[in-house]
């Protein structure tokens, strides 16, 4: 079990820079996010874009900007769950919370911080009426293990990098690999591109362009997919899998069922300290809600720091906090 | 002040007032008049969620590649797919007819 004084779910900047504010009051913490690496959307939508609006930056690319939250909090020596969604939370008989992820990992802390953002990026799926009665019955979202399509038909739609990379790499693996893309250009990487050009010149996988996947056949198992194309019209193809790749997109995901009064996708919070109507739970950043809300990264690195005061009581009921400036105190990381 | 007339995806049409003194675009005039527009990505032509069909023949400026790209990540495209964030509201755009595209599940 993982335990930490502030467990904090989404590791974007506002639940990075949490990290920083609260290790300034000597508290401890852990961040789980269901992507891979720290930075939420700035890493995952729009790395290289430049952001104007964060104090003392005239422009800073957002991927830099958590390149730089993650230099500025590494003193404070925070915890990661990458990769693993925050699943349930449930309150332990100490009145600390328990939060699972979707691997089983057990984390305990008194406090939670929500910086969820947008919710948890999940893969984008194909609006086909009957898709959820094939999936995993030869419809999967993401490719856990590519032996799993050994000697397989398989169709990938997409035309970024995921669907060239896997369209390449099943090209060995599967007996029959097909690409269905809408456009004859594709945004993904030049080399993928050409790789893939020439694999469909040499016979070894097909590419179907200007086509869109729009219909879905099978009887309990997926048995055929339905092209529509833009001149030949309605394609049918035999197929054991489907594998639509358009990106990922977030959602709220568990965090909805976890009792927190929600307005249209977001929670509500008190605005003195930003927390929910759970004690112990605050909301920061995009993922809440009140009067006057502004989805910006500013925002949340306000509510962060005031979320972490309120936080500090309750992790610390007798104590006394004293505020201290950086500048008087300096930086004052953990050891180890 | 013009007029664009969204469908929503219930075929239900909506004739809103579109500013074009405020450098507004479509998706954020949907997302004003709280029509189901999610614009995840704040209209930079990075996530492809105000994929509408322009359903009359006004004259639009052409797509742009980063449109093109991202539209790679919508489903359902057709010839007349654009991407709401990225037609700002001009005086051109007075009785566009636009439907918003089916959402990814």
């Amino acid at each position: 079990m993982i335990e930490t004084d502030i467990l904090i779910v989404g590791a974007g900047p506002c639940g990075l820079f949490t990290v920083f504010e609260a290790g300034l009051l000597k508290l401890r913490c852990h961040l789980i996010d269901s992507l891979p690496q720290p930075g939420g959307q700035l890493t995952e939508i729009y790395p290289k874009k430049p952001i104007y609006d964060i104090p003392g930056y005239p422009s800073v690319l957002a991927g830099e900007l958590v390149d730089n939250l993650m230099e500025q909090i590494a003193p404070f020596k925070p915890g990661f769950t990458l990769g693993e969604r925050a699943e349930s939370i449930e309150k332990m008989e100490d009145g600390r919370f328990k939060l699972t992820s979707s691997r089983g990992t057990v984390h305990a802390a008194p406090v939670i911080f929500i910086a969820g953002g947008l919710g948890c990026f999940e893969p984008r799926k194909p609006p086909i009426g009957n898709i959820t009665d094939f999936e995993d019955k030869g419809v999967e979202y993401i490719i856990k293990d590519p032996e799993f399509y050994r000697d397989k038909n398989v169709v990938i739609a997409g035309g970024g990098d995921s669907a060239l990379d896997w369209t390449i790499f099943l090209a060995d693996v599967a007996s029959d690999v097909s690409l269905v893309h809408r456009r004859t250009s594709f945004r993904g990487a030049l080399d993928s591109v050409e790789k893939v050009m020439e694999l469909a010149e040499s016979g070894k996988i097909k590419l179907i362009t200007e086509g869109q996947v729009t219909g879905l056949n099978g009887n309990g198992k997926l048995n055929e997919v339905v092209i529509k194309h833009k001149t030949q019209g309605e394609i049918t193809k035999k197929t054991d899998h489907f594998i639509p790749l358009f990106g990922l997109a977030p959602k709220l995901g568990p965090i909805a069922e976890w009792g927190l009064n929600i307005t249209k996708n977001a929670i509500e919070v008190d605005t003195t300290d930003y927390s929910t109507n759970v004690p112990g739970v605050f909301a920061i950043g995009d993922i809440n809600t009140y009067t006057g809300k502004l989805k910006l990264i500013l925002c949340g690195f306000h509510e962060a720091t005031m979320a972490v005061q309120s936080a500090f009581k309750i992790i610390h009921p007798d104590q006394k906090l004293s505020f201290k400036y950086t500048t008087v105190a300096g930086v004052n990381g953990f050891e180890g | 002040m013009v007029k664009i007339t969204v469908i929503d995806r219930e075929d239900k049409p909506h004739v809103l007032d579109a500013p074009t003194d405020m450098s507004m675009n479509l998706m954020e005039l949907c997302k004003a008049y709280e029509l189901p527009v999610e614009g995840t990505c704040g209209g930079m032509a990075l996530c492809s969620t105000c994929h509408c069909y322009v359903q009359n023949d006004i004259e639009l400026p052409e797509p742009s590649e980063d449109e093109e790209d991202m539209l790679d990540q919508a489903f359902f495209v057709e010839d007349n797919s654009r991407l709401g964030c990225q037609l700002r509201l001009t005086d051109e755009l007075d009785g566009l007819v636009v439907k918003l595209a089916p959402t990814a599940g």
